[in-house]
């Protein structure tokens, strides 16, 4: 069984770090690509001139919404626009439960929407079901280019 | 003559009168001329009959015809006699005038005494006596009428001439004086028609005298009077009116531009909130999740290395952490209040409280309070800001009887001046009167958070929630007699 890769798009280092360490605490062991504002993002899922687009798509992509240069809102559109993305399961993890951001989300196609807890016993607790349930219990879309 | 001018029918009425009176009177004049010159006519003629009859006795008594013929001839010194004759005293022509009259010019026999007219003629006879009694014969004596006829022509031109000239000063006095009459009522009619075409009612008709028609005229110009000062009291009226409603405007206009400005700062404001409270949202919780992750992180690794002391601090930097996103989930919750947009519908009051209580009884079984919540209450508002109301006053009973041995929250409604109170009471801590004030204010508490945890928001938000529902709340309490909470809608 290869559960895939998470690409986690997070901007802020802490964040970042205290993620990644919640996942691997509780041996979720997949390769965490990071992207650290929205166009990082998009070019791992798009490609860029100097690099390819992955063959592979992430098993799941954990979005924040407050990014430099294109936030996550754009990033989730650009995602859900692209026919080979368009079914790319997306959670977006994020600081805010402002009822505006939760709507958008959902509208514009995101698979999940997680809040941040304060309390990072509760945060790893959330990371750890995050990973338990998208990589492993949930079935993911069928690849478009095929096997 | 109906529809005659005034000015036509006064003088035709003054020479209609005038004619007919110098018609009548010239008639009378020239027929008693007729009259009175037929009588001198006839009394002439008759004294010469007489004195003709006086000087015919010698001939008629001795029948001399050649002295009677002398005596005849005198006549031809008058024009006017046509024809004389003398009879004797049985009758017969003795002698006639002219000589050789014709039969038809003398009457065969003498006729009765005395003068008459016959046709263009006048005749008579008249007796030819000796003394009083003794007559000798008859004398006929014939006149033309053309000295009456003349007279007659005469009086009749100088009656026609008199007419004429009555009538030509009768006309020119009735175009002057009627004027007297005419003037001021064509002036009236003049000015009423200037007054009703021009609508100019400060016209007046000019007055000629202190007769019925300077009556009229003063009647007429005080009417116009009054007409002119109800129109300059309505014009007035109107300007006023006008003036006052252009203030209006102009206020409104004030008014409306003032309320632009303040809705556009409003919504310059809102919108600042709303960039605010997006950025808190997002911001401000990000360091504390590091502070609070990475002390957990100290914690789970560095455990041994710290100490009792050491691991107790980051316990504290970590409850600091918490506390302070809770009191900016709670901030964000009041901004959010005051900018959420309002829908007002019907909101089931009981059945939205008795919903708090079961999450609330759920979440917190450990605790046994009692909730009385009556039935029924409803009322028109937005429900979920509603609902932040009963939950934040419902928890808070829940809280603060947390010391009470039987803890009991009551949710009523009274109904006091007509309308509807509804109340929220708890026999717990309570809280002094005299700081009721302080209720409701933004991170003002009156307990500390070692007795009853909380940030201070909950009230704030509650209150600014009834404001913006046009409602009131005020607290009644005592300490450890319990608070009271009563809002309306």
């Amino acid at each position: 069984m290869n559960p895939g890769k998470i690409l986690l798009v997070e901007d802020n280092p802490d964040d970042v770090t205290l993620t990644m360490r919640a996942l691997k605490s509780h041996n979720i062991t997949n390769d965490v690509i990071v992207a650290q504002d929205g166009v990082e993002a998009i070019d791992y899922l798009f490609g860029t001139t100097g690099r390819p687009a992955p063959t592979d798509l992430p098993a799941v992509v954990l979005l924040d919404l407050k990014l430099p240069k294109v936030n996550g809102m754009e990033v989730l559109q650009r995602i859900r626009s692209d026919e080979r993305t368009r079914l790319l399961p997306v959670v977006i993890l994020t600081s805010s439960d402002e009822e505006r951001d939760v709507i958008d989300g959902y509208s514009l196609g995101a698979n999940s929407y997680v809040r941040k807890p304060v309390d990072f016993v509760e945060f790893t607790k959330a990371a750890q079901q995050l990973g338990l349930y998208w990589l492993l219990m949930n079935r993911a879309p069928p690849s478009p280019r095929g096997p | 003559m109906r529809d005659w001018p005034i000015k036509r029918k006064l003088t035709a009425i003054f020479l209609l009168i005038s004619g007919l009176v110098l018609v009548l009177t010239s008639a009378a004049f020239v027929t008693y001329q007729v009259v009175t010159f037929r009588q001198t006519m006839r009394s002439n003629l008759a004294t010469r009959a007489q004195i003709l009859a006086a000087n015919s006795t010698a001939a008629l008594a001795f029948a001399n015809e050649a002295d009677a013929r002398e005596i005849l001839s005198a006549l031809k010194y008058d024009p006017h006699m046509v024809a004389a004759a003398l009879y004797d005293r049985d009758g017969r022509v003795l002698a006639t005038y002219p000589v050789a009259a014709s039969a038809d010019l003398i009457p065969a026999a003498p006729q009765p005494d005395g003068y008459r007219f016959e046709g263009a003629r006048l005749v008579g006879f008249t007796p030819v006596a000796q003394g009083a009694n003794q007559r000798l014969g008859t004398l006929y004596i014939a006149s033309d009428t053309k000295a009456v006829s003349d007279a007659l022509r005469l009086s009749g031109i100088i009656a026609i001439v008199v007419l004429a000239i009555a009538l030509l000063a009768a006309y020119a006095l009735a175009a002057a004086l009627q004027g007297r009459i005419s003037a001021p009522i064509l002036a009236l009619a003049e000015t009423a028609t200037a007054a009703s075409t021009r609508q100019d009612y400060s016209l007046r008709a000019p007055k000629f005298g202190e007769d019925e028609l300077g009556t009229l005229t003063d009647a007429f110009n005080q009417m116009l009077g009054r007409i002119e000062e109800q129109k300059q009291e309505l014009q007035q009226h109107a300007t006023r009116l006008e003036q006052r409603v252009a203030e209006r405007t102009e206020e409104l206009e004030h008014r409306n531009e003032a309320l632009r400005r303040n809705a556009a700062e409003l919504l310059a404001a809102n919108n600042e909130l709303d960039a605010f409270a997006y950025s808190v949202s997002h911001d401000l919780r990000a360091p504390l999740r590091s502070i609070d992750g990475f002390s957990q992180v100290l914690l789970e690794d560095y455990a041994t290395q710290l100490g009792d002391a050491g691991r107790d601090s980051l316990q504290r930097v970590r409850a600091a952490s918490q506390r302070m996103a809770t009191l900016i989930d709670d901030l964000l919750k009041l901004a959010r209040v005051t900018r959420a947009e309002m829908r007002t519908e019907r909101v089931d009051l009981s059945g939205m409280a008795r919903d708090i209580v079961v999450d609330i009884q759920r979440t917190t079984p450990d605790r046994q309070v009692e909730f009385a919540i009556a039935p029924g209450l409803e009322a028109q508002g937005d429900s979920r800001l509603l609902r932040v109301v009963l939950d934040n006053l419902l928890r808070n009973g829940w809280k603060y009887t947390g010391k009470q041995p039987q803890p009991r929250v009551e949710f009523a409604a009274v109904d006091e001046n007509g309308g509807r109170v509804f109340v929220v009471r708890d026999n717990g801590a309570g809280f002094d009167m005299r700081y009721a004030d302080k209720l409701f204010g933004v991170f003002q508490r009156l307990h500390s958070a070692a007795e009853f945890e909380g940030t201070g928001v909950g009230l704030a938000t509650v209150r600014r929630i009834i404001t913006r529902h046009g409602g009131r709340i005020w607290a009644e309490g005592a300490v450890d007699k319990g608070a009271t909470f009563y809002f309306t809608l």
